[in-house]
């Protein structure tokens, strides 16, 4: 039985390995077309995502397929659920990487607004979060898990900045009020991105720990400091 | 006595804590001969719940199964050491009677082993031995229905019992083991000679049974503990290497040992 059942998580991992990798792919794509206001890119952007739809839909009736015929317990069975999670979340981030590419499309045809924020940088911080999420659960990282989940904090922060500078300049240069939008919709796509890469970080926490984490940042954040501090004290 | 369950194993794992256990085993070492079957073995069996034993074959589960009721006092060769207390007693003392230990801890075995005789008499029989001096047709209904078995089998209580389909007849023998009273019910691989269909009904069964009744099982099958039990051992070579909440133990366990066994990359 733990054959059939090891080959098919085999299978199953190659199938995730290939989607995060499209999804890391398409965030990039993404952020890129907004980046320099291509339209080809943000096209494929949009085409890609069609197809990890697809694989979105397999690898899920692959872990269906899994419980009901191997009914896996321990860390198989947390594997095969976290996959299920996983697997979600990396389609929404595929279809936030769609949203951001019709705002990139938007965009070329608007007039540039004179906008102090960074959305090059904060685009980076998001596609390192989701590929930083996608290395925990490659090499098994709790801690690298940890360290991600952590520093979502940073693109919370930037994203409430964003809005203010939005804001303030609707105010100042109503006209570019269309653009503007365009804008504060990219960052928010790419912190919703990040929110996605945390839910990765958790699942992966729990797939290895067995320690369901959600909804404990604070106390484990803490504890964690805590843990950092006494080891440099040593 | 007072010492709390201990676990061979990685030293991390906290097993839980009963609280009010029906029967404690302590230091339990069981000996076949010069082969030591059981190595030190400490495990509250809680009151209500089903706890169920498992392990590769050869680990010891069934003899630790077998020496709640003194069932090893059966082979020659068996010799036990350490304490069971069925309410602070130690039913190894020597002016235990064993018959008594049974009557309190009854057992149900793995192949269905009803008397060749009616339903009507499987149940009375047992409990007539016992010492019952009550209405006999109140009895049989009584445990009939508790072993859900009445409905199926009423009104033809004095046909062979042998004449039972496998399932039938393992209910036909809870209800035997429940007529009498017991406290604890002991199951070795109960349903390892029934199909899946007979195997839900006895589930099923357990699962009403441990209102009133404290349930030990031995299974081979890790779903099924999976599925009705409250509380899993897990046993290999002798030893009880983890005890914890069933739904911890297949989610996240805590032993090395336990996870490659229930997760079928052992040895």
């Amino acid at each position: 039985m733990a054959v059939h059942l090891l080959r098919e998580i085999d299978k199953l991992k190659k199938q995730v390995l290939s989607l995060a990798a499209h999804v890391e792919e398409n965030v990039r794509m993404a952020t890129q077309s907004v980046e320099n206001r291509d339209q080809t890119l943000a096209g494929k952007v949009i085409a890609h995502d069609r197809e990890i739809d697809i694989t979105e839909v397999d690898v899920e009736e692959e872990c269906l397929k899994i419980l009901a015929l191997h009914q896996p317990v321990a860390h198989d069975l947390r594997y095969i659920v976290a996959i299920l999670k996983i697997n979600h979340d990396l389609e929404r981030i595929s279809d936030l990487a769609v949203n951001i590419a019709e705002r990139a499309i938007a965009l070329t045809n608007l007039p540039e607004p004179n906008v102090e924020f960074d959305i090059i940088k904060m685009g980076d911080m998001a596609r390192e979060m989701v590929s930083r999420s996608l290395d925990a659960m490659i090499n098994r990282d709790t801690e690298l898990a940890r360290k991600n989940w952590f520093s979502d904090d940073e693109i919370d922060d930037m994203n409430a900045a964003n809005h203010s500078i939005i804001e303030a300049q609707i105010r100042k240069a109503p006209d570019l009020l269309e653009p503007l939008l365009n804008l504060l919709s990219v960052s928010r796509c790419l912190e919703r991105i990040a929110d996605h890469a945390t839910n990765i970080s958790k699942d992966v926490i729990y797939m290895i720990e067995g320690d369901i984490v959600r909804h404990r940042k604070k106390t484990l954040k803490a504890e964690a400091e805590q843990k950092a501090r006494d080891g440099s004290a040593d | 006595m007072n010492e709390t369950p201990t676990v061979n194993g990685n030293g991390r794992h906290q097993p839980p804590v009963i609280e009010n256990a029906a029967l404690t085993a302590r230091n339990l070492n069981i000996y076949y001969g010069s082969f030591h079957a059981v190595k030190g073995v400490n495990l509250d069996i809680e009151k209500n719940k089903i706890t169920a034993l498992i392990g590769p074959s050869g680990c010891g589960k069934s003899t630790v199964l077998r020496s709640f009721n003194r069932m090893n006092d059966l082979i020659g060769s068996a010799r036990v050491e350490g304490n069971v207390s069925l309410h602070g007693m130690n039913i190894y003392e020597k002016d235990v009677d064993p018959v008594m230990i049974r009557r309190k801890i009854g057992m149900v075995f793995q192949k269905p082993n009803p008397f060749p005789k009616s339903i009507f008499d499987n149940i009375v029989w047992g409990a007539r031995i016992n010492g019952y001096r009550g209405d006999a047709n109140e009895l049989v209904e009584r445990s009939l229905r508790q072993a859900a078995l009445w409905d199926e089998v009423k009104d033809k209580l004095q046909q062979n019992a042998l004449a039972l389909s496998g399932g039938q007849q393992q209910r036909l023998c809870i209800a035997r083991a429940v007529a009498i009273e017991p406290e604890i019910l002991l199951m070795d691989e109960p349903c390892s000679a029934l199909d899946p269909i007979a195997t839900t009904k006895i589930e099923d069964l357990m699962l009403t049974l441990k209102e009133k009744y404290t349930i030990a099982i031995v299974t081979h099958n890790m779903q099924q503990a999976a599925r009705v039990s409250d509380y899993t051992a897990f046993f290999y070579l002798g030893d009880l290497i983890e005890f914890d909440v069933t739904q911890k133990l297949f989610t996240s366990p805590s032993n090395k040992q336990t996870e490659d066994y229930i997760t079928g990359r052992f040895g």
